[in-house]
C-alpha cells in the first residue's frame, strides 16, 4: 500500500544511502533489488578526477535524490549545505543531519531543531535524522519537519534497533511519516522496524558493505515489506504460558 | 589575486568571476549538479559570470557524491 512524504506518494518504503558502495555498477544493482524510490546524496567538493557521474547512475535507475547535510556540526553548516544540495541539484528535499560527535555520530538535538526550523522557513521539505527520543521528535515535527527519522543505533554500527520502546512512543505520537535512520545490520531489523510501526527505513551501511549487496538488498526490500505486511495484518498479543491451537474437546482415550 | 578554490591557493587575474574560480577546479562548463558557495554564501549558478572575486575570498565547489 502506497504511503507520501511531504505529499509525495511513494511505493517502496526502503529508503537507500548510496554510501559505502565500491562501484557505480554495485549502486546500481542495489537499487534495482532494493526497488527504492529515493536514493541519499553527500554534498563534498568536486573532485574532477572522479570516474563516471553519480548523478547519471541515479537517473538511469529512475530514483529522487535526497541530498543530506552529513558532516556538518552547526546549524549554520547545515543550512548552508542544504542550500548547496538544492542549488546544485534542484531539489528543496533535505535529509538534516546535525551530528554532535564524531565518534558516534550521534546527533546534536539543539543544533538540529534549530537548523530545521530555519529550513523549513526557507521552504525545504526537511527530513531530520534524530535521536530515537520522542521529545526531541515532537520538537522536530512541532517546526514543520515533513517527517522525523529516528536512529535505531549508531550510523554503520549495524546494532539494529536498541530502543524499541522509544520507536513506538515515537509512532504513536508523530502524525508525520517515522523512517527509522541508521544502524539496520541485517534483514531482521529491518522488518522489526516495520513492525513497530516504522512507515519506513533508511539504510545504507547495511547493504554497501555486505559481501553481496545487491543479495542484501533484495533482502532489505522483502523484509520491509514482510514487516509492514505483518504490522498492517495485527499481531497475536504475547503471552507468558501456551495457548493451544487444537481442540481439546473430543481427544480420544487411549490408555 | 590569491583566491582559495576548495582549499587550494590558487593565483587569478584581477577581474576573476565566480565561474574562473569553477573553472579552475576541472568542472564541466554546465556546471550541471554543482553549486558554489563565497565566503560561506552560496552564489546560485546564473549569478557565477557576474560575481566578482576579492583577494583572499573563499570558493567552495561542490557536487553530490555518494552518502547515507
Amino acid at each position: 500500500m502506497s504511503w507520501r512524504i511531504a505529499g509525495r506518494e511513494l511505493e517502496s518504503r526502503l529508503i537507500l544511502g548510496t554510501g559505502g558502495f565500491r562501484t557505480h555498477d554495485a549502486l546500481a544493482a542495489a537499487l534495482e533489488a532494493c526497488g527504492a524510490e529515493i536514493a541519499t546524496v553527500a554534498m563534498r567538493r568536486i573532485d574532477a578526477n572522479a570516474s563516471g557521474s553519480l548523478l547519471d547512475v541515479l537517473v538511469d535507475a529512475g530514483v529522487t535524490v535526497l541530498p543530506n547535510t552529513a558532516g556538518c556540526f552547526t546549524a549554520r553548516d547545515a543550512i548552508t549545505t542544504a542550500q548547496l544540495a538544492r542549488a546544485a541539484l534542484g531539489t528543496d528535499w533535505v535529509k538534516l543531519e546535525v551530528i554532535g560527535d564524531d565518534k558516534t555520530l550521534l546527533p546534536d538535538a539543539v543544533e538540529l531543531v534549530a537548523a530545521a526550523e530555519q529550513l523549513v522557513a526557507d521552504g525545504f521539505v526537511v527530513l531530520p535524522y534524530t535521536n530515537d527520543d520522542p521529545i526531541v521528535a515532537r520538537r522536530l515535527e512541532d517546526v514543520g519537519c515533513a517527517a522525523v527519522m529516528p536512529l535505531g543505533s549508531p550510523i554503520g554500527s549495524g546494532m539494529g534497533i536498541l530502543n524499541s520502546y522509544n520507536l513506538r512512543l515515537i509512532r504513536e505520537q508523530a502524525s508525520v511519516p517515522v523512517i527509522l535512520d541508521a544502524g539496520i545490520g541485517t534483514a531482521s531489523d529491518a522488518a522489526l522496524a516495520m513492525e513497530a510501526g516504522a512507515d519506513g527505513v533508511l539504510l545504507a551501511s547495511a547493504v554497501s558493505r555486505a559481501a553481496d549487496p545487491a543479495r542484501m538488498a533484495r533482502a532489505m526490500r522483502l523484509a520491509v515489506e514482510a514487516g509492514r505486511t505483518a504490522f498492517e495484518a495485527g499481531r497475536i498479543p504475547r503471552r507468558l504460558y501456551a495457548d493451544a491451537s487444537s481442540p481439546m474437546e473430543g481427544v480420544p482415550e487411549l490408555s | 589575486m590569491t583566491i582559495w578554490v576548495n582549499g587550494q591557493e590558487r593565483q587569478l587575474s584581477n577581474s576573476a568571476t565566480v565561474a574562473d574560480a569553477v573553472e579552475a577546479t576541472g568542472a564541466a562548463r554546465d556546471g550541471r549538479g554543482i553549486a558554489v558557495a563565497l565566503d560561506g554564501e552560496v552564489v546560485p549558478r546564473d549569478r557565477w559570470q557576474q560575481t566578482a572575486l576579492a583577494d583572499g575570498q573563499h570558493v567552495e565547489v561542490v557536487q553530490a557524491v555518494q552518502g547515507g
